[in-house]
């Protein structure tokens, strides 16, 4: 920082001195890296899930295979039996192999929702940035539209349309994607405004630079962080909206697993101290809580003050 | 005894990516005495601000203190419990930021703010800390002291919340004030002002104050000792009286040389007379604009009337006045961001249109803007040769290397270093940033520069620089400058014409050295008094003129009708003034004055 020379006609051997010292670098702490690894892991869960699972998600386990421990006399029931070398995990209501549908499960629910998410996304700062930046009718328009379908319960509005229309893994997403396009609106659009009125798109703006490229070079670079963190939180809320559906029934139709869904179907068995309904449950917790603290290390870096005005 | 604040041997470092430490504050001593205005005065990185605050027992993130002691009444802060240092804060040892306008909180009303810290920390019950505030309201010479507490900070002008803020740090009635430039970003006007009350309010309260800031002239009124700090160590300390008129040290003397003499009358750079002079190479003519959705034909809020000026090529214009004169606005206009109303801009003789995006792309290429927050106006986002390379596509069509070689020269016409090229705006001091942001507006050649400001946000010494690059750039490349600032010291230093605004009229124009002599428009004789002096004792003299008197602690107003000055102007005529338009007076040579006064009563 100290190499510039001030060649003026009063020069004397001071330099100007830099500015505070130079910001720190971003690194992730230990939190961020745990959170890390435990997202890498489930991406590749879910990426080789069905590969390396020991049966198929909807196979109801052979009677035959549960011993009495002590004796060649096989268990009466096949349900909800528990840690065992045949079922690592335990079984199910039905006596399905809980391993296997958890690494099933993840490619459907972490699947759905990175595609609800991306939807969200394209749909939500497609729009945004264009309200910000023609501002007007349009952004008044979009505005009052997005305010009106804000308004509904996410819950609600979801019912009524699987209701209406069906439960399908495409419509779970074009909905999903939809309803949360509206939050990722506003957040594009409060973020673009703030740029938007920024010097140096005053300056591209003087220069005589069309819009396109204000949006691309100026605009995008400027809100791509606080999205980024913006991302990681919306697509936590998304994993917990399709649980919820599948919880309620309206989500992924059995037999093929999905995680929310498991966790509902699976409640009777807490009265026996299974563990069937915990092993789902605990898969979206950790999903979500390393999410979360991917994003709060990424927001703590951008000044702490993302995370508060995401929500 | 022991003094009030004692700072020994005080090391403060900076921790770095690898964990290593660099020092900020290099084994810094000094002592306050109670009652005791002491100045820390150097450009910014020199540790100034981080050894203030140490007073609190506090650094900024990323900093430690690694030795030393600060010790309040002979007890050592820096080894307290953060418990105890919560305590000193705001009732011992209270702190003053630069920016009254970001210390409010716009919902809550003035006297609940300043009242606030004492009654939370109980040491007075809310009916006694009024009472304290109504009369510190009347110690800093505020207007309407009885009700002022029940407004709202965007009922008072910028100088009185600057003021209040005064009022909210000695609340509590501490030890020890902590002055953080807290007149930097105001008016020399408003300056003024402020200093005035703050030195009676000092005096008043027998607190203690340390001062930071990097404007000598400012420290010359107010400080008893001076500290003059380079590089987080001492280079000179003593009283306020040798270290101005006896400075020691290199550094100190380069200080002064920084700090721009007032302007004298006479005083003009016509190094740029040998250019040229048939179309001027830009004009505006009876230009009126303003703000907010036309009301008819009038927009909500007129700030520019009936501006003509002329910028002839190879000439720089120097554009004064206080903020909310409309300079800014007048800028605007000329590069298309704000449409005019009625008048014209014309480019070398050919009108243009009104908004920027009817002009042409060569149009748009020889005026530039160059705008006043380099750290704003650079895009973080972008490397310094992205930032330099795109008006050189854009206007030029310059490719690879052509375009590479040509952001090698800029940076070299702007005196850094060929590095820079890869590095983001956020790598640079403010004085880089400020060079970047004029490369980028002569990568178009442009023949004219818009200046905003461009130097008000700097130090002394980096501000003095960017100057001494200006007037070298014209010489060698001839652009035309608009310079615009509220500081008549700086313009006159650089401008070969001056055009006085005062709310949105031009009331004064001419030849720098025309302008800077007598006759005077009084806005322009009130704008000279109060250019500060680095003399001990000129703010006492300063506030004796008759133009301190009447002009000084009022706000610029738009006025339809009339003289907008009348209100503050000492030889108001009631009757004329107030009521018809100035007349303009030619007085030869294209020095022209706006007002109801006859020449001979100009000369007085």
């Amino acid at each position: 920082m100290r190499e510039t020379s001030e060649k003026t006609e009063t020069s004397l051997p001071f330099e100007e001195l830099p500015d505070a010292p130079p910001r720190r670098r971003f690194r992730f702490s230990w939190s961020g890296k745990l959170g890390i690894c435990v997202v890498a892991m489930w991406l590749v869960l879910a990426g080789i899930g069905p590969f390396i699972s020991p049966y198929h998600e909807a196979d109801i386990l052979d009677e035959a295979l549960f011993i009495v421990p002590g004796s060649d006399n096989p268990y009466p029931e096949t349900d909800f039996q528990g840690i065992s070398k045949v079922a690592y995990l335990g079984t199910d209501y039905l006596g399905r192999d809980i391993m296997s549908r958890i690494l099933w499960g993840a490619r459907t629910t972490i699947g759905i929702t990175l595609a609800a998410t991306l939807l969200a996304y394209l749909v939500g700062v497609t729009l945004g940035i264009a309200a910000a930046v023609s501002g007007g009718i349009l952004d008044m328009g979009l505005s009052r539209v997005n305010d009106a379908f804000m308004s509904i319960p996410h819950i609600m509005m979801g019912l009524i349309v699987i209701a209406a229309v069906g439960s399908t893994i495409p419509i779970l997403i074009v909905l999903t994607g939809l309803i949360y396009a509206t939050s990722v609106f506003r957040i594009a659009r409060a973020l673009g405004l703030e740029v938007m009125v920024s010097d140096f798109v005053e300056a591209a703006r003087v220069r005589g630079e069309g819009l396109w490229w204000i949006i691309t070079r100026e605009i995008l670079p400027a809100v791509a962080m606080p999205l980024a963190t913006d991302f990681g939180l919306r697509f936590v809320w998304i994993i917990l909206f399709i649980s919820s559906l599948s919880f309620l029934g309206l989500g992924v139709q059995p037999p093929m697993s999905d995680w929310g869904s498991m966790v509902k179907e699976n409640l009777s068995g807490l009265p026996y101290g299974s563990i069937a309904p915990l092993v789902p449950a605990l898969s979206i917790a950790t999903l979500t809580i390393s999410i979360n603290m991917i994003v709060d290390d990424v927001s703590a870096h951008s000044g702490g003050k993302l995370a508060k005005r995401m929500i | 005894m022991p003094e009030l604040l004692e700072v020994d041997k005080l090391r403060i470092e900076a921790r770095q990516d690898d964990g290593s430490l660099t020092p900020v504050v290099k084994g810094v001593s000094f002592h306050v005495a109670r009652g005791e205005v002491v100045a820390l005065i150097g450009e910014s990185g020199s540790g100034k601000t981080t050894i203030a605050l140490s007073a609190l027992g506090y650094t900024k993130p990323g900093l430690v203190f690694t030795g030393g002691e600060v010790r309040l009444d002979g007890r050592d802060i820096l080894s307290m419990r953060d418990e105890k240092k919560r305590l000193l804060r705001g009732r011992r040892v209270a702190y003053l930021a630069q920016s009254a306008a970001a210390a409010f909180n716009p919902a809550l009303t003035i006297g609940e703010q300043v009242t606030e810290s004492t009654v939370l920390n109980g040491q007075l019950s809310q009916l006694q800390a009024n009472q304290r505030a109504e009369s510190l309201y009347r110690a800093l010479e505020l207007p309407d002291p009885d009700r002022l507490g029940k407004r709202y900070p965007h009922q008072v002008s910028g100088g009185q919340l600057q003021r209040l803020m005064a009022a909210m740090a000695l609340c509590s009635k501490p030890d020890l004030l902590l002055l953080d430039e807290p007149t930097t970003a105001l008016d020399v006007t408003t300056q003024i002002e402020v200093l005035k009350s703050f030195k009676a309010v000092i005096r008043q309260e027998e607190s203690a104050a340390i001062y930071v800031t990097h404007d000598l002239s400012v420290v010359a009124q107010i400080a008893d000792r001076i500290i003059v700090l380079y590089a987080g160590s001492i280079k000179e300390y003593g009283t306020a009286e040798q270290v101005i008129s006896r400075s020691k040290h290199d550094y100190t003397r380069r200080l002064m040389t920084a700090v721009r003499p007032p302007p004298e009358a006479g005083q003009g750079d016509n190094s740029s007379n040998g250019h040229e002079r048939d179309v001027p190479a830009l004009e505006v003519q009876n230009i009126s604009a303003g703000y907010g959705k036309p009301r008819g034909r009038k927009p909500a809020l007129m700030v520019l009337r009936d501006v003509n000026m002329t910028i002839e090529r190879g000439h720089s214009v120097g554009v004064i006045g206080e903020s909310g004169c409309g300079k800014s606005t007048l800028a605007r206009v000329m590069s298309g961001l704000l449409p005019t109303r009625e008048g014209e801009v014309l480019l070398d003789g050919e009108s243009l249109q009104p908004d920027l995006k009817h002009r042409t792309r060569e149009q748009l290429r020889k005026v530039q803007f160059v705008f006043q927050m380099a750290d704003t106006a650079l895009n973080p986002h972008q490397r310094i040769d992205h930032i330099l390379g795109r008006p050189l596509e854009f206007y030029l069509g310059l490719k690879g290397g052509e375009k590479r070689q040509r952001i090698g020269e800029l940076l070299h016409m702007v005196e850094l270093p060929q590095e820079i090229a890869g590095r983001y705006p956020e790598a640079l001091s403010g004085g880089q940033k400020q060079r970047i942001n004029l490369a980028r507006s002569l990568a178009a050649k442009p023949e004219v520069l818009l200046c905003d400001e461009i130097i008000s946000s700097l130090d002394t010494i980096v501000g003095a620089n960017i100057i001494e690059l200006l007037k070298r750039l014209r010489k060698e490349t001839g652009v035309s400058f608009v310079f615009i600032s509220h500081d008549l010291s700086t313009v006159s230093s650089f401008a070969d014409e001056i055009v006085v605004l005062y709310a949105g009229r031009v009331v004064e124009q001419g030849r720098t050295d025309r302008v800077l002599s007598p006759p005077y428009h009084p806005y322009t004789r009130l704008l000279m008094a109060s250019v500060p002096e680095l003399r001990i004792g000129w703010l006492e003299e300063a506030m004796e003129t008759q133009e301190a008197k009447a002009g000084i602690d009022r706000v610029v107003k738009l006025t339809e009708t009339g003289c907008p000055f009348f209100d503050r102007c000492p030889l108001a005529i009631e009757g004329a003034c107030n009521r018809k338009i100035p007349p303009i007076r030619n007085l030869g040579d294209g020095h022209t004055i706006a007002c109801h006064l006859s020449e001979e009563a100009f000369v007085h």
